[in-house]
């Protein structure tokens, strides 16, 4: 087994056996689409026009919450010493556990969406479009909160410092994901444009966040 | 006929004078408890085959038609899902004030069976609702309250979950249920409040004292055989997670022992 | 590791600062193949910066540290073993799995199952690490030292949670270690057990 499948096996094992993690993040992210109706109201035609929009929003946070513990917990036991001491850079060390991190956190809220979308009247041919939107655009998320993570255990800060860096930052994938949406279901413009750019941006954030957090890190000491 | 890894030789519990009768001695629990199950297994699903031969009997709803039998799933597993937080409070006082052994393992097993029951109300409401909303989901006002009981039941469930040590976690959970006790009230007006305020069209009725004699012996039995169902299954959980924990203490105990 | 190969870890004026102020300066050694140097001196000294500066997780903020001989193509953080004063294990992860982890990422593990045998921990190969005492984890973390091979040990206070039986067994392995022809550094409060050059921090310039 390569080192770099040693680590991600070994993440996604935790993420599987310790408790929280992607549970928790479709629950928030069940909880957050609760909550908008109370807010503006059950009227079933609005709910389906902003659906899209409450769909990533909800998932945007929910993601973002879970990465808080992303290296807090190697940092607590020791392990993150260690993982700096084998020769596999470290950029795919945490690229190991970034992918990790979103096969098992983010990907079930890909899949929860469209479940979601029940309770926002949503039409199947959206719920289909907002999926593969989210799949297309939470690795972005993943990997540029990562970023936020690793400057909250090199700083050893928590709490709601992640999303308050990383937030603005995931501005761009927030609004081609919610128009890549909208372009699938309303064909005000071609579905491929906004998305193109959305995985233009995945990709993007694939290279930066790792690269970021090691100097992060590297930096930390 | 005592079973191995007696609980007062195990580290880490105290000795606690015993409250309530033989019931709180764990061992005593499962020898009383075991025995019982099949008989209770048996039983419900005797009522359940009656209930249902009955609901299969019953007269279709001239409006509705035959979907209205929904209603006999629904409204039983709708009182279920609320008679089972009921039941988890009353766990959380015996942790809390009375430290009663037996009520941290009554409360952890008896949170995932509620949701379930939660779970197939929301289900089979939705579906009652699809013919005539013409969608799967609308803010039915009934509706809305049980998701919240649902979202408060995986709240509880993620709460056992996620805390490491089995005895803050129970105090936690005891916490959590009774302030979701205390709060359920509270939270069924104002979600019926917020109904009214945006005047949605509600074509459901979940057979409120209206409901026709004929109608009402189905479903009776059918809430009996639900609670036949959730005792025998809550029995069950609560004895397996007395099994799971003697494991637990096993583990500890080779561990130990493996000292050099 | 080639027992033929000369072998010298050295480091030269070396300095640190952590928090703003020097923990130590001006500090030097010289360690060959089979050689073992205590590093001791009170709290405070920087018994604990010099092994992570050895072991690359610190900058040294002055002088330099060398490793002649091993692997030319590797760094000393590659080819040296870190044991800090946490055990780097995961509680949900069995003794065998968190072992067979750090094999695999650290490259060169051989027989997982011998290095259990050597430090008394076979039995509980499939026990989570959850349940282990705090010696049963620090002999766990040993097992990482001896199932992975690599020629530069840094121990922080080895010893520390382990009764006099484990302390025999890791002068024991430590000593194996030695004969082998690795080197060890290692921050100690009391004697190793094995055969030791001593440097000692903290004493007044």
């Amino acid at each position: 087994m390569t080192a770099f499948s040693a680590l991600l096996m070994r993440d996604l094992r935790l993420a599987v056996r310790a408790g929280g993690g992607a549970g928790m993040g479709v629950l928030y992210f069940l909880i957050v689409v609760t909550l908008v109706p109370f807010a503006i109201g059950p009227e079933l035609a609005l709910l389906r026009r902003i659906g899209p929009a409450i769909l990533w929003l909800g998932a945007l946070l929910a993601s973002l919450l879970t990465l808080d513990r992303l290296f807090a917990a190697d940092r607590e036991d020791g392990s993150l010493d260690l993982l700096l001491m084998a020769g596999m850079p470290l950029e795919i060390a945490i690229g190991a556990k970034a992918l990790a991190h979103w096969l098992a956190s983010a990907l079930p809220l890909v899949i929860a969406a469209p479940v979601l979308g029940i309770f926002l009247n949503i039409e199947p041919r959206a719920m289909a479009a907002i999926a593969i939107t989210l799949l297309a655009g939470t690795p972005a998320l993943t990997f540029l909160g990562l970023i936020g993570a690793a400057l909250a255990v090199t700083l050893r800060r928590g709490g709601l410092l992640v999303p308050v860096l990383i937030l603005p930052l995931t501005v761009p994938v927030l609004i081609f994901g919610v128009a890549a949406s909208e372009a699938a279901i309303t064909t005000t413009m071609p579905f491929g444009t906004p998305f193109s750019i959305l995985c233009a941006l995945s990709l993007m954030s694939v290279v930066v966040g790792p690269l970021a957090a090691a100097v992060a890190f590297r930096h930390a000491e | 006929m005592d079973k191995i890894g007696s609980p007062q030789a195990a580290p880490g519990t105290s000795k606690r004078p015993l409250s309530v009768g033989d019931l709180a001695n764990p061992s005593r629990f499962l020898s009383i408890v075991e025995p019982l199950l099949p008989w209770l297994a048996g039983a419900t699903v005797l009522l359940m085959a009656l209930g249902l031969n009955q609901v299969l009997a019953a007269p279709d709803d001239y409006q509705q038609g035959a979907t209205v039998k929904i209603m006999y799933l629904h409204v039983p597993s709708a009182w279920l899902g609320m008679l089972c937080w009921g039941i988890m409070s009353i766990a959380a006082l015996g942790t809390l004030v009375w430290r009663h052994p037996l009520a941290d393992v009554a409360a952890k097993t008896a949170a995932p069976i509620g949701a379930a029951f939660t779970l197939i109300c929301l289900i089979t409401g939705s579906l009652w609702g699809r013919p005539t909303w013409g969608t799967y989901w609308v803010w039915d006002a009934r509706l809305t309250s049980v998701l919240i009981l649902f979202l408060l039941y995986l709240g509880v469930i993620a709460l056992w979950r996620t805390v490491e040590d089995p005895s803050r976690a129970a105090r936690a959970a005891a916490v959590f249920t009774l302030v979701g006790a205390l709060n359920l009230p509270i939270i069924k007006f104002s979600v019926d409040w917020w109904n009214t305020l945006h005047q949605p069209a509600s074509i459901f009725r979940a057979g409120g004292p209206t409901i026709a004699p004929s109608l009402l012996l189905p479903l009776v039995i059918m809430a009996i055989a639900f609670t036949l169902l959730f005792i025998t299954l809550h029995l069950a959980a609560m004895r397996n997670e007395i099994l799971r924990r003697r494991l637990r203490t096993l583990r500890l105990m080779q561990a130990q022992s493996a000292e050099h | 590791m080639r027992m033929a190969e000369l072998m010298r870890l050295s480091a030269q004026n070396l300095g640190c600062r952590r928090g703003g102020r020097d923990v130590f300066a001006d500090l030097g050694f010289s360690l060959g193949r089979g050689e073992a140097l205590a590093v001791t001196g009170p709290n405070g000294s920087g018994k604990s910066s010099l092994l992570r500066l050895l072991a690359g997780l610190l900058r040294p903020a002055a002088g330099r540290i060398e490793l002649e001989g091993g692997d030319a193509d590797l760094t000393l953080a590659e080819q040296a073993h870190y044991l800090g004063h946490q055990d780097a294990l995961k509680s949900v992860l069995t003794v065998r799995e968190n072992l067979q982890f750090w094999s695999d990422y650290l490259g060169g593990g051989e027989d997982c199952r011998e290095a259990l045998v050597a430090t008394g921990l076979s039995e509980l190969a499939d026990i989570p690490a959850a349940y282990l005492s705090a010696g049963q984890r620090r002999r766990l973390s040993l097992a990482r030292l001896v199932g992975i091979k690599r020629p530069v040990w840094l121990l922080d206070e080895p010893a520390s949670t382990l009764d006099s039986a484990g302390q025999t067994r890791l002068a024991e392995l430590m000593g194996n270690h030695l004969h082998q022809g690795g080197l060890i550094v290692a921050a100690t409060h009391a004697p190793l057990g094995i055969a030791a050059r001593e440097l000692q921090l903290g004493t007044a310039r």
